[in-house]
């Protein structure tokens, strides 16, 4: 008799996400047209799976589960499918199902074969304090929004690539069009930097009144991810960073920032209860 | 029944192409015949073919000799070219045909829609009994078949829908693109009208002399535009379709980057077919901005020909197997035929063209 726990429900969600990685790049070998429908209920079926093994995993944490780092892949993954499914049934843009699948699977397999990331389970982090964890729930989110931007900006150097070398055969005759892929990225850029600012300013009221319980390097961290992703969006609106160089340097900060994850969910060290968040001076 | 572009030079299909009028008298005619019992004529500009049932072969020489009445031309030119097939054979023929086998474009799509034309006019003229209706249904999803499970339509194989389809996966839509029509060569008119049946936003014309652009403007119901003008207003287009006759350059990696930099986020897409080319090579080093030629575009559509054709064998092998079950359900049907059909058809053609 299987346990149903939390992992078990996370393992289903992996094996669907790897299903949708084995049928996407047979399909991309075969040089034939993924089935788009398929390939979202995949995803569709892998994120109720992860949903209900992260909730799971909330109940018994008793808060939103992002305190070890097997919890941060899981969640990022989690947000980045979160988008697809909206994105991807907006735009139907062909491959992307493809590209998130391949993004949850490694997130989620990775983080659910690496039993050191998941050795400590950390209870009521967040103290009872709701803006706190919103504050962690929403950074990540954000993260996952990028990682969705990474994967788009993929799609746009692959596209670019093909149009500039005339090579439009194979798996390159799925890839979306060059200017649907700006589009979105430049929707999630937007939202991920919005999303990230949110985060920051409902943090920054939290550590305004306890400056002593976060690290200035985490700080420092998250400021320079928000910083980079901001100056990179102000440089595209003014059309000084566009197309190829824009799509690299999504990549690039996405890489930089999925480095920094460990420095940005580091633990304080000490959390001030809900209460004394919210009558602190 | 037929004949078709493989054995039919263009000069004699023309006179083999039943007009409106000729064909309904054709029909009229084809009810009078006794043991013709089912009736369905495919008229393309490529094809004339009859699919029918009857009784003996008797019936097929009387089919022949009305259309021969009908068109002019005399029994024993058609005899050289026509093409005659019965039973399993006429039912690959059709499956091939439907599947864009037969065509003078291997794979093209517009074949499907005819076949079902033809076959929705018998329909109506209620010509067709149970045994055509049952082997144009199946050839219908048999065709399907082979279309969705070979690469048999795969591609492009024309210049202008090559340069259409590199425009999708360029602004994946059509309707806001805006195309530029540089130049009035015959090729580019083509190029224009491909884009302008797949929905483009808007058409201008710029020929070397503006009489000429007027025309071509009128003709597609777009702009003109003065050609000194184009250098100055390149930007406002995201298509640029060149086919002019000069002997240099006449889009210059200086005006394509101004153009550039006044829509930084907007890919520009230059179709150059003219031979010298129409922009200069140094173009398609500028970011965003996508550049093919008539070498290109050839090349592409090739590569598509050649990719449909190596899949000709796995398509006549699905046909094949498709037919032979068409055959097989319907053999005992057609044994009964002469026995069982109803209604008459000769009777039901003369009371749908009355």
């Amino acid at each position: 008799m299987p346990n149903f726990n939390d992992r078990f429900w996370l393992w289903c969600a992996g094996a669907c996400y790897l299903t949708g990685l084995v049928l996407g790049t047979v399909a991309v070998l075969r040089e034939r047209k993924q089935s788009r429908g398929l390939m979202y209920l995949i995803v569709v079926a892998g994120y109720l799976f992860q949903t209900t093994g992260l909730y799971l995993r909330g109940l018994e944490v008793k808060g939103c589960p992002i305190g070890n780092q097997f919890e941060i892949f899981q969640f990022t993954g989690w947000s980045a499918t979160t988008l697809y499914l909206v994105i991807g049934a907006t735009f139907r843009l062909s491959l992307l199902g493809y590209f998130t699948s391949m993004l949850s699977a490694a997130l989620s397999l990775v983080s659910l074969s690496m039993p050191a990331w998941d050795v400590s389970r950390r209870v009521n982090i967040f103290g009872g304090n709701a803006w706190i964890e919103f504050h962690a729930a929403l950074a990540l989110f954000s993260y996952g929004v990028f990682a969705l931007l990474a994967l788009t900006s993929i799609l746009f150097l692959l596209r670019h690539f093909s149009l500039k070398n005339k090579r439009l055969d194979g798996a390159f005759a799925f890839l979306p069009p060059i200017v649907d892929l700006d589009h979105i990225s430049f929707r999630l850029h937007v939202a991920g930097v919005l999303l990230l600012a949110a985060s920051l300013c409902v943090g920054a009221l939290w550590w305004l009144r306890a400056v002593e319980t976060v690290h200035s390097l985490k700080i420092v961290v998250t400021a320079a991810v928000w910083m980079a992703y901001a100056v990179a969006l102000g440089l595209r609106l003014r059309g000084v960073l566009l197309a190829k160089r824009l799509a690299w340097v999504c990549v690039a900060l996405f890489v930089a920032a999925l480095l920094s994850l460990s420095t940005v969910s580091s633990r304080s060290s000490e959390l001030p209860t809900s209460h004394a968040f919210l009558s602190s001076p | 029944m037929g004949a078709n572009h493989h054995t039919t030079p263009l000069e004699l299909r023309e006179k083999l192409a039943l007009t409106a009028e000729k064909l309904a008298l054709f029909q009229q005619s084809a009810a009078q015949i006794d043991d013709l019992k089912e009736l369905a004529v495919l008229n393309t500009c490529n094809r004339v073919e009859f699919y029918g049932v009857a009784g003996s072969l008797q019936t097929v020489d009387r089919l022949q000799a009305e259309f021969c009445r009908l068109s002019g031309m005399p029994e024993s030119n058609f005899a050289e070219i026509k093409k005659v097939a019965g039973g399993k054979e006429a039912i690959v023929h059709l499956l091939s045909v439907a599947s864009g086998l037969e065509s003078q474009m291997l794979g093209e799509n517009e074949i499907f829609g005819q076949v079902k034309d033809a076959y929705e006019a018998a329909l109506k003229r209620k010509s067709v009994g149970p045994v055509l209706n049952r082997v144009f249904q199946k050839a219908f999803q048999g065709a399907k078949h082979v279309r969705t499970n070979t690469a048999v339509n795969a591609g492009q194989v024309s210049i202008a829908n090559v340069a259409v389809e590199l425009a999708l996966s360029i602004f994946g839509d059509l309707r806001t693109t805006r195309v530029l029509l540089l130049g009035a060569g015959d090729i580019g008119e083509k190029t224009a009208k491909a884009f302008q049946s797949r929905g483009a936003g808007s058409l201008t014309v710029a020929s070397r002399t503006l009489t000429r652009a007027m025309e071509l403007a009128t003709e597609f119901g777009a702009v003109a535009l003065p050609f000194e003008q184009v250098p100055l207003r390149l930007h406002e287009f995201d298509v640029v379709v060149c086919s002019t006759a000069a002997p240099h350059a006449v889009v210059s990696q200086t005006a394509a980057e101004a153009a550039l930099r006044r829509r930084p986020s907007q890919p520009l897409f230059f179709i150059d077919l003219a031979l010298p080319r129409d922009v200069e090579p140094e173009v398609a080093g500028l970011e965003n901005a996508f550049v093919y030629n008539l070498d290109d575009l050839a090349k592409i559509a090739e590569k598509a020909r050649v990719a449909r054709a190596a899949e000709v064998s796995k398509a006549k092998q699905i046909v094949d197997e498709k037919a032979q079950s068409i055959w097989q359900q319907i053999s005992s049907h057609v044994g009964s035929t002469h026995r069982v059909v109803t209604p008459n058809p000769a009777q039901d053609l003369s009371q749908s063209t009355t």
